[in-house]
């Protein structure tokens, strides 16, 4: 049997060395989906035949050289990719076909990297379930009765799964983090701006950030150099350089020298689950064995995140969800006016928490309302932006929880829209401050992944790849990982 | 309590169509994320300027260039009847 690579390192050293081929590789990650994907139900669809097509190119030429040549990956639902569907989990985009491509896909595609397809998200992104989608339901990896998170939820899932070695997600929340925490993989939630968001579908554009989901710390911080930079089409990439974030990464194997925040209202939240808040207290203990310096903060500001961010998400949603009117995409209503094809289109195709989305934000943006909750809110971020400026002006680095509490069954939380939003607090704070974080397994609670973040001023993304990194070689999830789901 | 007349003039504004049952549980849910909300009046924002752009760029201007695209492969993407490069669409009225 051959050797099967469980990291982009591992299968590009074997591919250089000719000791596999690019569609053996591929044949052998697309037999797995074949066969195990039945159940997880992460992939919403599969271009195999292309898949095979450029890995027979890839072998024909023996050029391996390129950053993620041969290396098989997949795509979240809302990213376009010429020739595929573009579903974002919704009814009414059920057989829209891409007309284009992302920047990011075009990138890949570049770097060599094979599409084997497209994996399931909740409705434009919107949930941390994965449940919201309206075609499919994805399972999590480690136990099919709970849920894989979300919205990212088929990345993590299949990711964790190796139904390829990474795949492409969003963030608007904790969109990648959750679910890769949930799933026990690693996601990487940039700082807004660097990665292009262009061809990719919106959920709430001043929040979305597009990252990768992998294996790995070593595994994300590749891909990232591939799909990170400036990009014309996304007037919101700033012109900053792009570094080799996976060549250091494997020089440091301790902390010294790193200060490291914990904050003081996470820790404190309501409805954190004792174990998982043992597991992270853990963790802090680590990185001091490991030479770090933890300093506990207080940002007060954490109380008013959740209805920030929520206020200014849905508000941000319901513009961006306006062009779904039947007309120059998706699903259309038979009706004979105008007026009533937008209603009955949008009424008939779209879903619950979508419809909520627009509903809550055209509320809080119309006239009377608009300065009382969405400009408010707006002044509240600015203010919780400066809190996370002015917490980094003294720390390398944060060190937070991901999720109060492991991976819920599945159907046991759809029932209340606020209690979900709540459980997103250690997540949206990134969001609303434009900073990156990294979620990596650590250990088992409740015989399911738990996990940390490491949160990091925006643009410095290199800096919590190497204190990833060094946790993650010293907890070595990995090994259990492979163990339980290769 | 959010007014059920308030639910169905939002629902107008967002072109949906809400069944009873939908308005009802609109009004409660409402009458609660919007409570929610209202904890940020107790945050003092005097002074402070609005973020729309997290990573204050300004003004980002590029060339006014056209690119060509298959209009086609555009036209393909609707489901509404086409007629020469133009979709047609319903009565206005």
């Amino acid at each position: 049997m051959t050797v099967f690579p469980t990291t982009i390192a591992d299968a590009k050293k074997m591919l250089e060395a000719k000791k596999i081929s690019a569609l053996d590789l591929t044949n052998l990650f697309i037999s797995r989906i074949e066969n195990l994907d039945k159940q997880l139900g992460a992939y919403t669809q599969t271009c195999f035949e292309s898949a095979r097509n450029q890995a027979i190119a890839l072998d024909k030429s023996g050029d391996f050289s390129a950053p993620l040549a041969g290396i098989p990956y997949s795509l979240k639902d809302v990213v376009s990719k010429k020739g595929l569907k573009n579903t974002a989990g919704s009814k009414i985009l059920e057989n829209y076909e891409s007309p284009y491509d992302a920047t990011v896909a075009e990138l890949l595609e570049k770097s060599g990297a094979i599409l084997l397809g497209k994996v399931n998200t909740d409705e434009f992104t919107q949930g941390s379930s994965c449940e919201n989608s309206a075609l499919q339901l994805t399972r999590n990896p480690w136990n099919d009765k709970k849920v894989p998170g979300g919205s990212s939820g088929g990345s993590a899932a299949s990711v964790a799964k190796y139904l390829g070695l990474f795949s492409i997600g969003t963030d608007t929340g904790g969109s990648i983090r959750q679910p890769a925490n949930f799933c026990g993989v690693t996601g990487l939630k940039v700082s807004y701006g660097r990665v292009s968001r262009s061809g990719i579908i919106s959920y709430a554009s001043s929040f979305d950030s597009i990252g990768p989901i992998a294996p790995t710390v070593d595994c994300v911080a590749r891909v990232l150099e591939v799909i990170a930079g400036k990009d014309e089409k996304d007037a919101t990439t700033p012109n900053i350089s792009v570094e080799k974030y996976s060549n250091s990464l494997s020089e440091e194997s301790n902390l010294s020298g790193k200060k490291i925040g914990v904050i003081k209202e996470f820790i404190e939240a309501d409805g954190f689950d004792t174990d998982l808040k043992k597991s992270f207290e853990g963790t802090v203990e680590k990185i001091k064995k490991l030479g770090g310096e933890v300093v506990e903060i207080s940002l007060p500001l954490t109380k008013y995140a959740i209805p920030t961010y929520y206020l200014l998400v849905k508000a941000e949603a319901s513009t961006n969800l306006a062009r779904y009117d039947g007309i120059r995409f998706g699903e259309t209503a038979d009706v004979s006016t105008l007026e009533e094809q937008y209603t009955k289109t949008r009424s008939e195709f779209l879903g619950p928490e979508v419809k909520r989305a627009i509903m809550m934000g055209t509320y809080t943006l119309s006239a009377g309302y608009f300065d009382a909750y969405y400009v408010k809110a707006a002044k509240v971020r600015t203010l919780i932006k400066e809190e996370y400026e002015k917490a980094f002006a003294q720390l390398d680095a944060i060190i937070a929880p991901v999720t109060p509490f492991s991976a819920f069954d599945i159907g046991e939380k759809t029932s209340d829209p606020l209690a979900m939003y709540l459980a997103d607090i250690f997540t949206v704070t990134a969001n609303l401050a434009g900073i990156c974080g990294v979620s990596i397994p650590t250990e088992k609670v409740h015989d399911l992944p738990a996990g940390i973040q490491i949160l990091g001023k925006a643009f410095n993304e290199k800096e919590i790849l190497e204190i990833g990194a060094v946790l993650e070689k010293d907890y070595n999830f990995t090994a259990i990982r492979e163990k339980e789901l290769v | 309590m959010i007014s059920k007349e308030d639910i169905i003039k939002v629902a107008g504004l967002s072109r949906l169509s809400l069944t009873d049952k939908e308005i009802e549980d609109y009004q409660k849910e409402f009458t609660n994320i919007l409570g929610f909300f209202d904890i940020l009046s107790e945050v003092n924002t005097d002074g402070v300027i609005a973020t729309a752009q997290i990573t204050g760029l300004e003004n980002v201007t590029t060339e006014d260039v056209v690119m060509s695209f298959d209009s086609e492969k555009l036209l393909k993407c609707s489901n509404q009847t086409k007629v020469k490069t133009q979709i047609a669409v319903s009565a206005v009225m």
